[in-house]
């Protein structure tokens, strides 16, 4: 178990590892994380499951390195073994059949877990549209993935280098105003969920994002993850990592995050 | 099995070298022999180091100490005592030089004796009913014993230590790994059960490891109780969290037969005040884990450490003198217990506060926390005490602290660790169809720990909802036993 399979990069800092976990696999659904260890003096770090195969008993993860811990997964070839892999943790995404359009939008890395989501919102019978961003092109990862499960995909570069020239709010509001949304689904850096979350209040559309706060366990029982929710302590690993978007307190989250910086 | 009449006649008060050991001494002489003193590392040693702080008994203090047990003919020390551990029955083989036989003795009712000699609330359990305390004399000293006999058994290892049970072919699953889940597996493979422990983190041990730091519970102890496990046919699985890896329905499928779930207490309480959630404040559980179970600090590890100067710890529990003292050795200058009753309220063993004390930490009784303020960049920097007094007692019979009208003051910190409970983990019970909870969100079992699915049974802090490592290991027992019971009877 924990058996890298294989590597690949779609950039310089951002990797993809299909790694042997039959038992996740089987159990993983969309909005799912592990928590994996490098190493055995390694962090324990969160990853939310891009997909999984559960014939071949595998999972992708997709790792941006930003740290010494993630710089250590990403250095792992095919063969090598991540020491720890628990999963899948935290509650799997409310997936329906929505009065409206789903948006599902993602910045960078945050492709990664919106794929199963997207999937699994087409499989259930709503019309989806994807907004993927990314700064340059060379960083969109994912996206003949993302267009297989998507009745229409909207690209978004800081750039222009691909798609249009914009964030990723742009896109989503076009979505908006031109056709019912029923429900946006956000994921990337915190200050990109905050301003989609600020962006779909002005429109009064429910907005889900997946949080990827700091942990350590990962079962609820450190704490390290918590944020404001509604004026409520609300646990990440436990009670996430999705929550209501209109009601996460953004602003505390991304200070929280520089914690040990 | 074990033929009690024979162990009794043999190890039972009325036997003969018991009724020597008696008659050896009067009870005049033995009561004037002083307590043995625990030999200790130095305080200003041990807050640069990580070693145990107490050192355990001589075998010369260990003897002398068992001399003064009176063997009395109603012990009431095996009354105070959880899970009636044969408390004379013991001690009298400490005296006599048998300490193998001491060891068997504790073994037939704790699985973990060297854990509980350690972490054990003695003074309010058997060494509170010791006669000695009528005497106004200090009790025997039955914790440093039990520890004694553990430790010594466990260093001199004989080759008669074998574990030739026979199979009958059924196996049993338990979740968490801590005292509860390790005595229950423990029983269970000697009463030839195939048993499969399923644990969360990467390392076996639950609160033992994650929790309880090394100065106090050095991890070679556990080890050696896992290997004695290990070899008994006790299979572990780290990484495996019941509920979510695998369902119940997978568990009933790999076929197993019962399930004991022992899945500890979980989430940590906060107190719901302002700042709470600025850098640098942390849950004890957090603290306690980055440190003891990921190594925060140390060379070759990558968790980070929360480090600070200034460093209060609200609480006045066990888990609050871990934190503090823990912090004193990660470099604090100063380090607070920031707790809202008095010192003769706290529910943190004498010992430890005594510990704590020795090691430069400062107790500030009497104050509650009501704000915690931050820098610019979000971290804590000072907080808000509120002063206490004690007024009327409240349902518990302790007098409940009030707030003194006006008394608040600012105390600067850059390191808050908050000590004041734990809430259950709702993994499981949210994660199996049909279990039935209380209104606290514990477990509901019961008087054979089952639950409301007949083959689910559950003990320790899941139960229990924040107790002791004695407590979990005898629901550990008594699970066991239960479990045992019903499906040897359904075979």
């Amino acid at each position: 178990m924990n058996r890298i399979l294989e590597k690949s990069f779609f950039s310089e800092k951002v990797v993809k590892l299909i790694v042997e976990a039959p038992a996740v696999a089987k159990a993983r659904k969309p909005g799912h994380f592990v928590i994996v260890r490098a190493d055995a003096g390694g962090e324990r770090i969160p990853l939310t499951i891009a997909s999984a195969d559960t014939e071949k008993g595998t999972i992708m993860l997709v790792v941006q390195a930003v740290g010494e811990s993630t710089r250590k997964i990403c250095a792992l070839e095919p063969g090598e073994y991540l020491t720890d892999l628990v999963g899948p943790l935290g509650r799997a995404t409310d997936i329906g059949r929505r009065d409206g359009t789903v948006v599902c939008c993602a910045g960078g890395v945050g492709i990664a877990p919106l794929l199963p989501i997207v999937e699994a919102m087409k499989k259930a019978g709503n019309r989806v549209v994807s907004v993927i961003a990314a700064r340059t092109a060379d960083l969109l990862i994912l996206e003949d993935e993302i267009r297989r499960w998507s009745d229409e995909v909207i690209i978004m570069t800081d750039d222009g280098s691909a798609g249009r020239k914009g964030l990723v709010t742009a896109g989503v509001e076009d979505v908006i105003l031109r056709e019912n949304v029923a429900e946006v689904v956000a994921i990337g850096p915190a200050v990109m969920m905050k301003f989609v979350a600020l962006l779909t209040k002005k429109y009064n559309v429910p907005t889900i994002c997946s949080l990827n706060t700091i942990m350590v366990d990962g079962t609820g029982m450190c704490g390290a993850c918590r944020v404001n929710v509604g004026g409520k302590m609300r646990f990440v690993c436990v009670d996430g990592p999705e929550f209501d978007a209109h009601q996460v307190d953004f602003d505390e989250m991304i200070m929280r995050m520089r914690a040990y910086d | 099995m074990i033929d009690t009449n024979m162990e009794e006649q043999n190890t039972g008060r009325a036997a003969e070298w018991r009724e020597e050991l008696r008659a050896a001494m009067p009870a005049k002489e033995r009561t004037a022999i002083p307590r043995a003193k625990m030999p200790q590392l130095d305080p200003e040693f041990r807050i640069h180091s990580n070693e145990e702080v107490n050192q355990g008994l001589s075998a010369e203090q260990a003897v002398l100490e068992a001399t003064r047990c009176l063997d009395c003919p109603t012990p009431t020390c095996v009354e105070g005592c959880p899970v009636n551990i044969d408390i004379p029955g013991f001690i009298k083989n400490i005296q006599r030089g048998d300490v193998a036989e001491a060891a068997s003795v504790l073994a037939r009712t704790s699985a973990l004796p060297a854990v509980c000699g350690r972490v054990c609330p003695q003074e309010r359990q058997c060494e509170s009913r010791c006669i000695y305390n009528k005497m106004k004399k200090e009790p025997v000293a039955i914790g440093y014993l039990e520890r004694y006999a553990a430790d010594t058994v466990r260093e001199n290892p004989t080759e008669s230590t074998q574990y030739a049970i026979k199979s009958n072919g059924i196996k049993v699953a338990v979740v968490g790994s801590g005292p509860a889940g390790l005595s229950f597996a423990g029983d269970m493979s000697a009463r030839g059960f195939e048993v499969h422990i399923f644990e969360a983190l990467h390392e076996i041990g639950g609160v033992l490891k994650y929790g309880i730091p090394e100065f106090r519970l050095p991890n070679s102890v556990v080890d050696a109780e896992l290997e004695n496990l290990a070899k008994r046919g006790v299979i572990f699985h780290t990484d495996t969290v019941v509920g979510k890896t695998y369902s119940y329905d997978d568990i009933l499928s790999m076929g197993f037969a019962g399930l004991f779930v022992a899945s500890g207490a979980g989430l940590p309480r906060f107190m719901g005040i302002p700042g709470e959630n600025l850098i640098g404040v942390m849950s004890s559980n957090e603290y306690l884990t980055r440190i003891n179970l990921m190594g925060a600090g140390k060379p070759g590890h990558d968790t980070p450490a929360p480090l600070g100067k200034r460093v209060a710890v609200i609480g006045g529990g066990n888990t609050a003198m871990d934190s503090v003292r823990t912090s004193r050795r990660m470099g604090a200058e100063k380090s607070m217990i920031i707790y809202r009753r008095g010192e003769a309220e706290m529910p943190a063993r004498v010992e430890e506060v005594h510990h704590a004390k020795e090691e430069g930490v400062e107790f500030m009784t009497l104050c509650n926390p009501v704000e915690y303020k931050g820098d610019e960049k979000g971290h804590v920097k000072s907080m808000l005490v509120q002063r206490m007094e004690l007024g009327e007692p409240d349902a518990s019979g302790r007098r409940s602290p009030v707030p003194i009208p006006g008394a608040i003051d600012e105390i600067p910190v850059d390191l808050v660790i908050v000590s004041v409970g734990v809430s259950p983990n709702p993994l499981i019970p949210s994660s199996i169809d049909g279990l039935d909870v209380t209104s606290k969100g514990t477990l509901a079992v019961n008087d054979k720990l089952q639950t409301s699915i007949p083959v689910i049974f559950a003990g320790g802090d899941i139960v229990r909802g924040g107790a002791t490592v004695i407590l979990a290991m005898g629901d550990g027992r008594k699970a066991a036993a239960s479990m045992a019971d019903k499906l040897l009877a359904d075979a």
